[in-house]
C-alpha cells in the first residue's frame, strides 16, 4: 500500500467544490493574504452546475415595486419553507443578499436594467414582489463567470481542476484534510488542511429525470456522512415543476420559472388552464382565481392577484402530476406550457434568449410559436449538512458547509432565486469563518492508517474482482428511485431501502478497465457508493416524516401535520456505517420576527402556535 | 418525426501521446439522441475508460467541445438527425490544444491568457450610485453569453495552423476584452495590450470563429473589428481617439 506515490498539498483553507458557493467562499477566505486557499473542482473552472441556474437571484431592493423590503422577503422565504426553515438563516439570507448582488456588479456582473438604470427585478414563484435580479435567463452563468474572473486574480488561491475527492480525513472529530486524485494524470493526492469547506452541491442524479449536471451525484453528503457529520432535512427534495418532458434529448432540461413569470400558462390535454383548480387555502389571498384577474396582474395592475402558475414549485409540480394521473396529460405524460399565446416573438426572444435558442437548436421547437410538454424534474435538495447558524461550521471541528450541500435555510421547500442568494451569502460567510478559524489552528499530522484506508477505497475499482458495471447500476438506481421515491408510501420506501441495501454491496464491487489517466469509469465506479448512500439517507428520512410538506410528498400521508412542523430528523453515521436518526426541535422564532410575521395578517396562514 | 432506432457507425480517436488510433464502434442509437449520448453508450457498453469531458448536457457549460467529421462542435448539442445514418461519423478531440487522452484536450492555456486581462474597474462612486441604462449594456451582455467552449479558439487559424499562442489571445478573449472595453462604467485602458500583448492585428477577419460559436456571438463584427478600430484610432489617428474620449 505505502509504495503508492502520493502528492502532498497543504492549504490553510480547502474548499471542496467550485460552483457559486465554493468560488464565493474561496474569495472570502483569500482576503486574508497570509492564508493559502485551495479549491477542488470536479470540472474545469467555470463549468459547475451553477451555470444552469436561469431565473435569477433574490434580493429585496424594491427597484420594481418599492413595497418590497427584507420583511416581505423573510416572510416569503419562511412561509415558502413551510415554516420548517431555520429562521435565523432565513433572516441572514434576506439581510445580506442585496449587498452580495451589488458586490457582484462591482466585480463586473451586468444585470438587466430598469428604465431608470437600476437593477431590474423579475417575478418568481412564491415571491410577493418582483425580486430576482437577472440577466435574461442565464443568471447562473453570469454569477459563475463573474466569480471566475475575480478568482483568477487572487494570487493566494490555488485551483485543483478536474480533481475528485474520495475521503475526508477526520480524527477525533477534527478535520485534518481530504484525499483524492487528479483525474487528468490519475495521481493520488493528500490535501492537508486546517479547515475544509464543503461546497459540493446537490444530488439530482438520484433520479431519471433531472436538471442536474453530471456532477450532481451527492458526493458531498456521503463523504460528510462517512466522516461523521450530521445531516438534516434529507427528505425534502424539490422537483422543479417544469422540466422538458419531450423530446428525449432535452428531457429534464429546465424551463425556467421566468417563462411563467413572463405570463406563460399550463394547459392539460383538453386545453384547460388548470392551475386555477389547485390554489391551496393558505395561498388563496395571494393568487388570482380568474383568468381575467391573472391577465390584469400581468399588465401591471397592482390590485390584481398573481396568476396561479406562479404558486410555489411543490404546488405546481403536484398539480401537473395530478392532471396526468387523472388522464388529462399530454402525449408524453406531462402538461403543456404555452408562452406563444401570451407574448409576441420579439418579446420572448429578448426576455428568454437562451431558452429560445436551446429549444430551437436542440428540439427544433419554436417556443414563440408553439406550446411544449413539461413535467416535474428533480432539481434541488433542501437538506444537507447541518451547520451552526453563525459560523457555518458543522459538528466536525474545522469542517464547514454552505450552499446546496448544506441544510437549514430552505426548510421544506426553497423559493426560486433563493438558491443563488444562498450560495453567495453563505458561501461568503463560510469562507470568512473558515479563514478566521484557520488562523488559530496549525497543520496536524495525518495518521498513516487514514491514508491507507483512503488509498484502498480510491483504487478499489481497479481490482480484478470488481466487475459490476457502474453505468448500468446507476441507471437501475435512478429508475428505481424515480418510481419508489415517487410513490413515497411506507411500502414503496421500505422496498427502496431493501433494494438500496443490495445495491450498496454491488456499488462496492463496481469496476473499470484501462489505466488511471482520465478514466471516467473510475470516477463513475467511485461515485456509485455516494449515490447509493445518499439515496439511503433520503429514503430513511422520508420514512420518518409521516406527513406531506413542501418537497416531501408522502403518498400515504397527504396532509401537512402541524404537530411535526418543528421536528428535525438528524441523521448521522453509526459505529458500523449504519444510519442513526434522532429527532430535534427547531428553535422557536424570536419575538421580534414573530412581530414581523404578524404584520402579514391577510395571509391565511400559519406558523403554528402563534397565529 | 417519430423516434426510431438504427445502428450508427462511429470512428472515435482513442489514446494519448504517441499512441493514438481511430477505433470503430457500432452503436445502437435512436434518432432523437445527440452525439454525446452515443458516446455515453460506448462508455456504458464497451469502453468505460473512454475519456470525454462533459458536464451539463445542455449547451451551457462549454465542456464537451470536440470535432465531428472535422467540424468543431459541442457534442451535447449535435443531434444525430443532422448526420448521415449510413456514413461513418468521425469524432476527434479539438486539434488546436494539446491532447490529454481520447477526446479530452488541455485547455489550460486559455486560463493563463484570461489572467493577463486587467479586471473590470468601476469608478470610485460606483458603490453609491450604480446606474447603467439597458441600451448601454446590451452589447456587453451579448459578449457575456460566452460559455468558454473554446471552439472559436480551436478553429482560428492563427492558433490552429500557426500556433501563435505567445502573441495572440484568440477570439474568445477578444470577446472578453470587448466586453470590458465597452462596459459603460469601466475606467481601465486596455488598448495598448490589445495591440501589443493580445495581438489584435493578427486577426485577418476570416470570421471562422463567428461561424462556430454555439452562442451565436458576433465575434468578428461586434468584438474584434471595433477593437481593431480603437487600436487604429489610438496609434494611427490620435485626434479621433481624443474626440472619442471626450464625446464617448
Ligand atoms: S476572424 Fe480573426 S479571430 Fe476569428 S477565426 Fe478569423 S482570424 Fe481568427
Ligand atoms: S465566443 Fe463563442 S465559440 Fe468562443 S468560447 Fe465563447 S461561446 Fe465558445
Ligand atoms: S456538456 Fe455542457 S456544453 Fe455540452
Amino acid at each position: 500500500m505505502s509504495e503508492e506515490k502520493l502528492i502532498h498539498k497543504e492549504y490553510d483553507v480547502l474548499v471542496i467544490g467550485a460552483g457559486g458557493t465554493g468560488l464565493r467562499a474561496a474569495i472570502a477566505a483569500a482576503q486574508d493574504k497570509e492564508l493559502k486557499i485551495g479549491i477542488i473542482s470536479k470540472t474545469l473552472l467555470g463549468k459547475a452546475h451553477t451555470v444552469m441556474a436561469e431565473g435569477g437571484v433574490a434580493g429585496s431592493f424594491g427597484n420594481v415595486n418599492p413595497n418590497d423590503n427584507w420583511k416581505v422577503h423573510f416572510r416569503d422565504t419562511f412561509k415558502g419553507s413551510y415554516w420548517h426553515g431555520n429562521w435565523r438563516l432565513a433572516k441572514i439570507l434576506v439581510d445580506e443578499a442585496p449587498e452580495r448582488i451589488l458586490e457582484l456588479e462591482r466585480w463586473g456582473a451586468v444585470w438587466d436594467r430598469t428604465p431608470e438604470g437600476k437593477i431590474l427585478q423579475r417575478n418568481f414563484g412564491g415571491h410577493a414582489y418582483p425580486r430576482l435580479a437577472h440577466i435574461g435567463d442565464r443568471t447562473g452563468l453570469e454569477l459563475i463567470r463573474t466569480l471566475e474572473e475575480h478568482i483568477i486574480h487572487e494570487d493566494n488561491i490555488d485551483l485543483n481542476m478536474e480533481t475528485t475527492i474520495t475521503k475526508l480525513l477526520v480524527k477525533d472529530n477534527k478535520i485534518l484534510g481530504a484525499f483524492g486524485f487528479d483525474r487528468v494524470t490519475g495521481q493520488l493526492i493528500v490535501f492537508k488542511a486546517k479547515t475544509v469547506i464543503m461546497a459540493t452541491g446537490g444530488l439530482g442524479k438520484l433520479f431519471t429525470i433531472t436538471s442536474n449536471s453530471w456532477e450532481g451525484t451527492g458526493d458531498g453528503y456521503s463523504l460528510a456522512f462517512e466522516a461523521g457529520a450530521e445531516l438534516i432535512d434529507m427528505e425534502f427534495i424539490q422537483f422543479h415543476p417544469t422540466g422538458m418532458a419531450y423530446p428525449p434529448n432535452v428531457a429534464g432540461t429546465l424551463v425556467t420559472e421566468g417563462v411563467r413569470g413572463e405570463g406563460a400558462y399550463l394547459k392539460n390535454s383538453e386545453g384547460e388552464r388548470f392551475m386555477f383548480n389547485y390554489i391551496p387555502e393558505k395561498f388563496s389571498k395571494d393568487y388570482a382565481d380568474t383568468e381575467e384577474e391573472a391577465n390584469r396582474w400581468l399588465e401591471g395592475d397592482e390590485n390584481a392577484r398573481k396568476p396561479p402558475e406562479l404558486l410555489t414549485r411543490d404546488v405546481v409540480a403536484a398539480a401537473i402530476r395530478s392532471e396526468v394521473a387523472a388522464g388529462r396529460g399530454s402525449p408524453h405524460g406531462a402538461a403543456w406550457l404555452d408562452i406563444a399565446c401570451v407574448r409576441d416573438a420579439d418579446y420572448i426572444k429578448k426576455k428568454l434568449p437562451s431558452m429560445y435558442h436551446q429549444m430551437k437548436t436542440l428540439s427544433k421547437l419554436d417556443i414563440t410559436k408553439e406550446a411544449f410538454e413539461v413535467a416535474p424534474t428533480a432539481h434541488h435538495a433542501m437538506g444537507g449538512m447541518r451547520y451552526k447558524w453563525d459560523t457555518n461550521e458543522t459538528n466536525i471541528s474545522g469542517l464547514y458547509a454552505a450552499g446546496e450541500a448544506a441544510g437549514g435555510v430552505h426548510g421544506g421547500n426553497r423559493l426560486g432565486g433563493n438558491a443563488l442568494a444562498d450560495i453567495i451569502v453563505f458561501g461568503k460567510r463560510a469562507g470568512d469563518a473558515a479563514a478566521i478559524a484557520a488562523k488559530t489552528k496549525s497543520f496536524e499530522d495525518i495518521p498513516q492508517n487514514l491514508i491507507d484506508e483512503a488509498i484502498e477505497v480510491t483504487l478499489a475499482p481497479f481490482k480484478e474482482e470488481n466487475t459490476e458495471n457502474p453505468y448500468l447500476l446507476h441507471e437501475e438506481l435512478r429508475d428505481m428511485m424515480t418510481v419508489e421515491y415517487g410513490f413515497s408510501t411506507e411500502e414503496s420506501l421500505t422496498k427502496a431501502k431493501k433494494i438500496l441495501e443490495e445495491m450498496k454491496v454491488r456499488a462496492s464491487k463496481c469496476g473499470t478497465s484501462g489505466d488511471r489517466a482520465y478514466n471516467p469509469g473510475w470516477d463513475q465506479a467511485l461515485s456509485m457508493k455516494h449515490v447509493v448512500q445518499v439515496a439511503l439517507l433520503t429514503i430513511e428520512s422520508s420514512l420518518m416524516r409521516k406527513e406531506s410538506r413542501g418537497g416531501h410528498a408522502r403518498g400515504d400521508y397527504l396532509e401537512t401535520d402541524t404537530s411535526i412542523q418543528d421536528i428535525l430528523y438528524v441523521q448521522k453515521r453509526g459505529p458500523n456505517g449504519e444510519i442513526v436518526v434522532h429527532e430535534e426541535i427547531l428553535e422557536p422564532v424570536s419575538e421580534e420576527l414573530l412581530k414581523v410575521l404578524a404584520e402579514f395578517k391577510d395571509d391565511g396562514y400559519q406558523y403554528h402556535g402563534k397565529k | 418525426m417519430a423516434e426510431y432506432n438504427y445502428n450508427l457507425k462511429m470512428s472515435v480517436q482513442r489514446g494519448s501521446g504517441e499512441d493514438i488510433s481511430m477505433v470503430n464502434y457500432e452503436v445502437e442509437v435512436d434518432s432523437k439522441m445527440v452525439v454525446l449520448d452515443a458516446l455515453h453508450k460506448i462508455q456504458t457498453d464497451e469502453a468505460p475508460d473512454l475519456s470525454i469531458r462533459w458536464n451539463c448536457k445542455a449547451g451551457k457549460c462549454g465542456s464537451c467541445s470536440a470535432e465531428i467529421n472535422g467540424k468543431p462542435k459541442l457534442l451535447c448539442m449535435s443531434k444525430l438527425s443532422d448526420f448521415s445514418e449510413t456514413e461513418v461519423m468521425v469524432v476527434k478531440p479539438m486539434h488546436t490544444f494539446p491532447l490529454i487522452k481520447d477526446l479530452v484536450t488541455d485547455v489550460s492555456w486559455n486560463y493563463l491568457v484570461n489572467k493577463k486581462i486587467k479586471p473590470f474597474s468601476p469608478p470610485d462612486n460606483f458603490k453609491d450610485d450604480p446606474k447603467m441604462m439597458q441600451q448601454e449594456v446590451d452589447r456587453v451582455q451579448e459578449f457575456r453569453k460566452c460559455i468558454e467552449c473554446f471552439l472559436c479558439q480551436d478553429v482560428c487559424h492563427v492558433l490552429r495552423s500557426h500556433q501563435r499562442f505567445d502573441v495572440f489571445a484568440g477570439p474568445r478573449f477578444m470577446v472578453r476584452l470587448a466586453s470590458l472595453e465597452m462596459h459603460p462604467l469601466d475606467t481601465e485602458d486596455r488598448i495598448p495590450e490589445i495591440k501589443n500583448v493580445f495581438g489584435s492585428g493578427l486577426c485577418n477577419i476570416t470570421k471562422c470563429c463567428t461561424e462556430v460559436c454555439p452562442e451565436s456571438i458576433p465575434i468578428t463584427d461586434e468584438a474584434i473589428i471595433p477593437l481593431k478600430e480603437r487600436v487604429v484610432d489610438r496609434y494611427y489617428d490620435p485626434l479621433k481617439w481624443i474626440v472619442r474620449k471626450i464625446f464617448g
